[in-house]
Parts: C-alpha cells; structure tokens; sequence
C-alpha cells in the first residue's frame, strides 16, 4: 500500500517534469510543440555524449546540453514557426515535422564518424548511489531528488511566473493574447522565450529522469505522449491543470499497474483521455472560452 | 396576447473575468414586433444577442422561445428551431459567387424538414432568394463575386442567409452600420417587407432615426443592464434613458 | 535592376481565357489543353502496370497505397481543417479487420477488403469522436497518440497475434489484379473526393474550416459534418490497410509504422494542399525514391520531413499548384 503511495508520487512528478514544458509552450504560442520529446532525448544523449566521449565534467555536460536545446527551442520558432504564424494547420505539420527530423536524425548511423545512438547502452549514472527508507519502502535517492527537483521547479515556475517581468508577459500572453499585445508585448519574442524555456526544462527533466532508466530514441516518443496525455487531460493551456492531471495520471497508472500489470498502462492512459474528452472536454482545469474550446 | 409571446427572456447574465457583460437582462417578444436595442457602446447589446441565440452560455437565467426552453442550446439546434442572427462582421466565401453563401443555410436540417427534401436545384432557389431580397437577377448580380460586391450588397447577403432559413425571429447585429443613407433607404423596404411576410426582428442599431423608421418597440441598455424596455416614443422620452445617451447634465 | 524598379506580370495565356467554362471551348486544340495533363495523369497510372518489371510493380501497389493515405489527409487537413497525423491508425485498423475477417472466417479478399473498410471506417470514427467536437488541435494530437497506443494495448493484451502478426493470409490472385485494384482505386476515389469537394457538401466542410461562427448560425451542426468527413477519411484509409494485408499475405504490428503517418503527409505537402492531384503526384514520387533509399532504413522518415519543412517553408504552394500556374500563366518582368 505504501509502495503505491511512494511510488504514485513519485511518477506524479515525474510526469510533472515532463509535462511543464510543453503546457508552457503551448500555452503561450498556442502550438503544440511536438519537438518536445525529440529535445528530451537530444539533451540525454548529448550529456551521454559529452560525458564519455569529449571527457566532460558532468556538471558542465549537463549545462552545455541545456544550452544546447534552448538554443534548439528557439531555432525552432525562429526559422520555422515564426513563418507560419496564423496558419495552424501549418503550424502543427511543421512542429511535427521538426520533432521527427531530431528523433529519427539520432538513430543516425556512420556519417562523418558520427556513431549514432542505437542500442540499449546509453545511460546516464546516477547522482548518487544507494537508497533509503521511506514509510517502509525502498527508495532510490535518484527518486528522492526527481520528487524534490520537481517540487523546486514548480515553485520556480510559479514565482517566475508571478513575479518576473518576462514571467508576467508570457503569462499575459497564455491568458488573453490581444490584450497582451495592446499592452505592447511582443508576442513573436514572447513565443521564442517560451519555447527556449519549454526546451531547457525538458532537458532539465531529461537530466533528472534519465538516469533511472536507458536512453532510445522509444522514450522520444514516449515522453512526448505522456506530456500530450497530461496536457490534454489537463486542460490544454492551463499551467494547473497540467500539474493536477499529472497526479491523477501518475496515481492512476500506479495503481493500476500494481493490481493489473505494468503492460495495463497504455490502456489506462487512453481511458483516461477518452473519457476526460467526453465528460469534460477542456480538460479537467480548462479555462477556454466556450466558443474557442467547443465547437 | 400571451399566446403571441415568441421570445421570453428572464434576468440572463454574463460575466466575462470580471467584466460582467450582461446583468440580469430580460425583455419579451412578440409575434410581429420589431424591437430595436440600443445603448452606447460596450453596453452588451453584441453578448445579449450571442447568450439568447446561443453563442455564448449564460451565468444564469432563462430563455424560452415558442414555450422551449432554449437556455444554452447549441446555436445550430437555435437556429434550426427558427431563431436566427446576422453578424456584424462577416465572412463571405470571397472568391465564390455569391449565391454559394446560401447552399449552407439551404442544407440545414430545418429547411430540409420544411420542403421535405423535394428542393430541387439548391443553386436555382438561392438566386431565386437572392433575386426577392434586390440581387437585380439582369444585371447578374447574384453570380458576382461575394468579396466583390459592395457593403449594401454584402449586408442583403448576410440578411439573405438568415432568410433561407425561413426563420421566425432574426436578431439584426448592426445591419445599418456602414451603409450610407441611400442605402439603407433602399434597406428599409426589405425589412418591412420582411415583417409583413410574418418575420419578427430584433434589431441592435446606433443609427437611432433610422431605426425607429421600422422598431415599434425598444430595448434601451446601459453597463449592461436594461435601463428602459416599451413602445419606441415613449421610451425614448424618458428622462433616464435621455441621459444614457447624451450623458447627464444636458443643456442649460 | 533594384526590386523597386520592375515587377513580375502574371497573365493567363489566352487559350486559358478562351477556353474557361465548357460552354466556350471551341477547338480541339482547346480541348486538348485543358485535357492533356489529366489524360497524362490518368493513362500513366492505367499504363504503368503493363510496362513495369516485377520490383517496381510492387512499388507502384505502395505508392498507390500512399496515394490514398494522402488523399484522406489532404481532404481532411485542406477541405476540413483536421490535421491528421496518425494515417497509420487507417492502415491498421483496415489491415487487421481484412485479415482476422480472413483468417477467422475464412472470407475471400473480394468480400474482405469492403468490409474491413467499413468495419475500420466506424471503429476508428467512433474513437476519434470525442475530440471533433473541439478545436482541431485536439484532433492532431489524439491521431498522432492513437497508433503508438493501438500498438501497446495489442501488445499487452497479447491480442491477434501480438508482436508476431498473423501470417498466411490470403493474397491477391496476380499481378495484374493487385495493380489494378490499387490503381483504380487511386484514380476513383481522387475523382469521387473531387466531385464531392465541389459539391454542396464540400462547400459546407470549407465554411466549417473557415468560418465556423456562419455555420453555426446556419443550422448546421459542426460536429456532424466532422464526423462525416473522418468517416469518409476513415473509409479510404481503411480500404488501402485493407488492400496492404491481402497484398502480402500478413498483418502485423507494422501496420501501425510511423511511416504510413508521415510519408502521406509530406506527399501532400510537396504535391500541394488542396489539390487532391498533388498529394497523389507526391506519393508517385516520394514512394520510389523511398525505395532507392531502402538501405537507410529508418533514415528515410528524416528525409520526408525535411523536404514537408522545405516545401512548407519556401513553396507551401505545393507542386501541383506551382505547374498549373505555369501552365496556365507566363510570366515576365516589366518595368514600373
């Protein structure tokens, strides 16, 4: 019973980690940043790589790939999205496009010496070794700090958010974009920090997260599907939302997994979705207006 | 005659945020009526249109038509049961002529119950429409281009499509805005004509003259509120609703 | 020159004017203007079959595959406002409904493929019909989760064969059958979907993409009209899974590839949005050239979203329009 409790919370906030980023940029562009799960992979094998090919201190790797995928993040809207603002349609096929061209590229196999990231040899070390005890059940202390970075991301979040100039006008911007604009934001420089922070924190999480498991290019897609399930269920847009559905989904996968089976978790996800679309369709802190949300 | 009340709307609000749009708002209509609303600007005359027609869902309060009620119905179920609304802003299909902008309300499913699915040629019966509401059928107004056509041409095409529907109650949102007086002389015919053939309007209009031209009844709202709600001559004499307008004071 | 100094004039070639409108075609030389890139298009494909050697026989039934994947997408992303990134799922659904109706019932292709196009067409509407009813973000997301979720529950529930497929299905009787079936099926539903766009229906669909408030207040039901338009997607992508699994023999997990998702939509891209010939030109073209790249393997998806982003980027227009325009325009510069 206390398993499930730790480890529901545990996997709450891991999927808060993954899910932050992208609620950001979404709420703030309003696209759907599909890249979001190609950039977490991008940081874990390039801290991979920068740790034992280039002989790197950690720490610096570590900085160097956040760098990195910020500057991926911004690209991405400088180059690509900047020209399809307004076309939605566009947008999305554009997002997708670029996500995939990262996520497949690092399958890339003998060009120019590049080696390719292919097999199950990639991972990560942990920051430190060992476990402690929790309520009885045996924790990793990489757990311990994956609960604890997201509690301090949250919180860095909420207060950048609140009370940072450049916090208060992304917020503005999620909230009412016309008004924002009035009031002389830029919404084009608005976007291109959101997506430079969305990217950061996906690697932030990458960083964090990784070091439990391999690094594949499968857990590209699999960390992009989870931020969508819990963005959707969520609310797509709301910052809140995104934290509540993560518990919601990360307990009720747990449990689900523990009474069922740990291949249960797909079906529980979908389940989830479908029927949060059907009750609720904004999601479960939606904020939309009615004639933008419902059609 | 009660039995002639088509519309009932009972204290509907609105608040956006904090802004509270429309607050506890109600009016009846009759069958034959044309009820102007009118009010300054900001006053929720737009949001009072969308709440009762369903664009927008109401805090509270109720809106029953022909003894249904229809309070945060789906705005096509709304305009199926024969309640319908212009735009203020509209979107013609710019490079299609402009009979095109009639095949969808043609194919709504209140107009395929109405002729039984036996139309016929849809195209034939939009110009037919087009053609009664002034398109000049020789000049062959009807296949020009909608984006080309001029403002006065492009209101009538908006009206045209309401009309379609064969509706029972079109709410007007600022059909005279714009137009220049020839024009909406050459409007107001229409919209008798309209009236006579059984159509009852709700007309939401700054340009007051000629709005009492055709409105036997008035609306008057202020902050969202209403203010004042009778026959036009009389409410328009009063003191409070004088004041609305033209802002306190007045001449010496 | 300075850009100020002169702009490019684009005037339609005076056979274009002359023959706009049937009812003023006067020449056979006219006729053949206007019928001349159609009859390319249509006796190429029906030529094909007979003048192909066997590899590229089996190329042409997969571009024909594509061809249909990219023109449900292109209907539903140009005539609906539905961005669909989840073609596999059609694929999919199709193919597993045509070969368990095969293995299980023991019914012929002939009777199969139908009926796992109609079986596939309602169960994927029914899963996609929560999310029509909001913005078309919604419907992006969920097409592109589905095949990735389709693919685990078929796993974890061990379901049809689960990782290993069923194989031993029935296939196509020969050559020629496959080929023709998959191209008249190209060449039928890219006129039927034509005629429907430019029906009343099609009108309807293009209000609900761009002005969605009218059509509203016109009485019709925005859902509905959605519904109709993702079954109708549903059917041809379904029919084209359905067609896959009888081509060769099996049905598997690989149905749900990333592939049949992407590849139709750089197809449409590169061909041009809205066309209805252009993602089927694109499919002609993007098809072998995966094919030559066979050896990069996964690789390939990487080059089909570079040139989606290029022709996104640089020529949204696409190809198809691009041609046309020359076809139908010179162009020259002139001084101002």
């Amino acid at each position: 019973m206390e398993t499930v409790l730790i480890y529901g919370l545990i996997n709450s906030v891991t999927f808060v980690l993954m899910s932050i980023g992208f609620s950001l940029v979404y709420g703030v562009s309003r696209v759907p940043n599909f890249a979001h799960g190609s950039i977490y992979v991008l940081v874990g094998f390039l801290t991979w790589s920068c740790v034992n090919d280039f002989k790197i201190n950690y720490g610096l790797a570590v900085l160097i790939s956040l760098a990195v995928a910020s500057v991926v993040g911004l690209a991405l809207y400088r180059l690509v999205l900047i020209r399809l603002r307004g076309m939605p349609t566009s947008e999305i096929i554009a997002s997708f496009a670029c996500g995939l061209i990262i996520l497949e590229g690092l399958r890339l196999q003998g060009i120019g010496g590049f080696k390719g990231f292919i097999g199950p040899n990639y991972f990560l070390s942990p920051i430190f070794d060992g476990k402690i005890q929790v309520l009885g059940v045996f924790v990793d202390y990489q757990r311990l700090i994956v609960v604890g970075a997201g509690v301090v991301l949250v919180a860095a979040m909420w207060l950048f958010t609140h009370y940072t100039k450049i916090g208060l006008s992304l917020r503005a911007i999620a909230q009412d974009e016309q008004a924002a604009l009035m009031l002389g934001i830029n919404s084009d420089r608005a976007a291109m920090i959101s997506l430079a922070i969305g990217s950061a924190l996906a690697g932030l999480a990458a960083v964090i997260i990784l070091p439990l498991g391999n690094i594949t290019v499968e857990v590209g897609y699999h960390v992009l599907i989870y931020a969508l399930a819990v963005c959707i269920i969520g609310g797509l847009g709301s910052w809140t939302g995104t934290v509540l559905a993560s518990f919601l989904v990360g307990f009720a996968v747990k449990v689900s997994t523990f009474f069922f089976g740990a291949l249960w978790e797909s079906v529980v996800l979908v389940g989830t979705i479908i029927l949060v679309l059907l009750l609720k369709p904004s999601g479960l802190l939606g904020k939309q207006k009615e004639l933008e949300e419902r059609v | 005659m009660a039995s002639d009340i088509l519309l009932d709307v009972k204290d509907i609000s609105k608040s956006f945020g904090g802004v509270k749009a429309v607050v506890n708002v109600g009016f009846t209509l009759n069958r034959g009526d044309v009820l102007g609303v009118i009010g300054p600007n900001g006053a929720g005359k737009t949001t009072l249109i969308n709440l009762v027609t369903g664009f927008v869902k109401p805090d509270h309060g109720r809106v029953t038509y022909k003894n249904h009620d229809i309070t945060g119905m789906s705005p096509n179920r709304i305009a199926n049961l024969g309640l319908v609304r212009t735009f203020q802003v509209m979107r013609p299909y710019h490079s299609l002529p402009a009979y095109k902008n009639l095949i969808v309300p043609l194919n709504s499913p209140r107009v395929k119950k109405a002729t039984a699915g036996r139309l016929g040629d849809l195209d034939s019966v939009a110009i037919d429409i087009l053609e009664e509401i002034g398109f000049e059928r020789d000049a062959r107004v009807p296949y020009k281009t909608a984006g080309s056509l001029p403002l006065g041409y492009q209101k009538r095409l908006e009206l045209a499509r309401c009309i379609a529907l064969k509706p029972e109650i079109i709410l007007c949102d600022e059909v005279f805005s714009g137009l220049s007086m020839s024009e909406i002389t050459s409007m107001i015919p229409l919209l008798e004509k309209m009236v006579m053939q059984g159509v009852t309007l709700i007309m939401v209009e700054h340009r007051l003259r000629e709005l009492f031209r055709v409105a036997n009844r008035v609306l008057v709202m202020n902050f969202g509120c209403k203010i004042a709600e009778g026959p036009s001559k009389e409410t328009m004499t009063r003191e409070d609703v004088k004041v609305a307008y033209l802002g306190g004071g007045g001449s010496k | 020159m300075s850009a100020q100094d002169r702009r490019k004039k684009r005037l339609d070639r005076s056979i274009k004017v002359r023959s706009e409108g049937l009812y003023s075609l006067s020449s056979w030389r006219e006729m053949a203007y206007l019928l001349a890139p159609r009859l390319i298009l249509i006796g190429g494909l029906l030529l094909m079959p007979l003048v192909l050697d066997l590899y590229w026989q089996k190329v042409l039934c997969a571009a024909g595959i594509f061809a249909v994947l990219a023109l449900g997408f292109d209907f539903l992303a140009a005539y609906v406002g539905l961005v669909c990134l989840g073609g596999a799922m059609f694929i999919g659904f199709g193919g597993y409904a045509a070969g368990l109706l095969n293995a299980y019932f023991a019914l012929p292709p002939v009777l199969t493929i139908p009926l796992a196009a109609v079986i596939g067409a309602c169960l994927s509407t029914v899963v996609l019909m929560p999310c029509l009813r909001l913005r078309g973000v919604y419907f992006a997301i969920v097409t592109f989760m589905l095949p990735l979720f389709t693919t685990h529950i078929i796993i974890a529930l061990g379901l049809f064969g689960s990782t290993e497929g069923i194989t031993g299905l029935d296939i196509l009787p020969n050559q020629f059958w496959e080929q023709y079936v998959i191209v008249i099926g190209v060449l039928a539903l890219l006129f039927g979907l034509r005629r429907l766009v430019n029906e009343d229906l099609g009108l309807i669909m293009m209000g609900i993409k761009d002005n969605d408030q009218a059509v509203l207040a016109s009485g019709i039901s925005i859902f509905r009209y959605r519904v109709l338009a993702v079954f109708i997607a549903a059917l041809i992508g379904c029919f084209a899974g359905a067609y896959q699994a009888h081509l060769y023999g099996w049905l598997g997990l690989s149905l749900f590839a990333m592939d049949f998702s992407i590849l139709p939509i750089a197809a449409t891209v590169m061909g041009g949005m809205g066309t209805l010939s252009g993602p089927v030109v694109g499919a002609l073209i993007l098809t072998p050239l995966s094919e030559a790249l066979r050896g990069f393997g996964q690789l390939r998806v990487v080059l089909y979203c570079f040139i989606l982003l290029l022709f996104i980027l640089y020529k949204p227009e696409g190809l198809m329009n691009y041609l046309e325009r020359k076809y139908h325009q010179f162009e020259r510069w002139e001084k101002v």
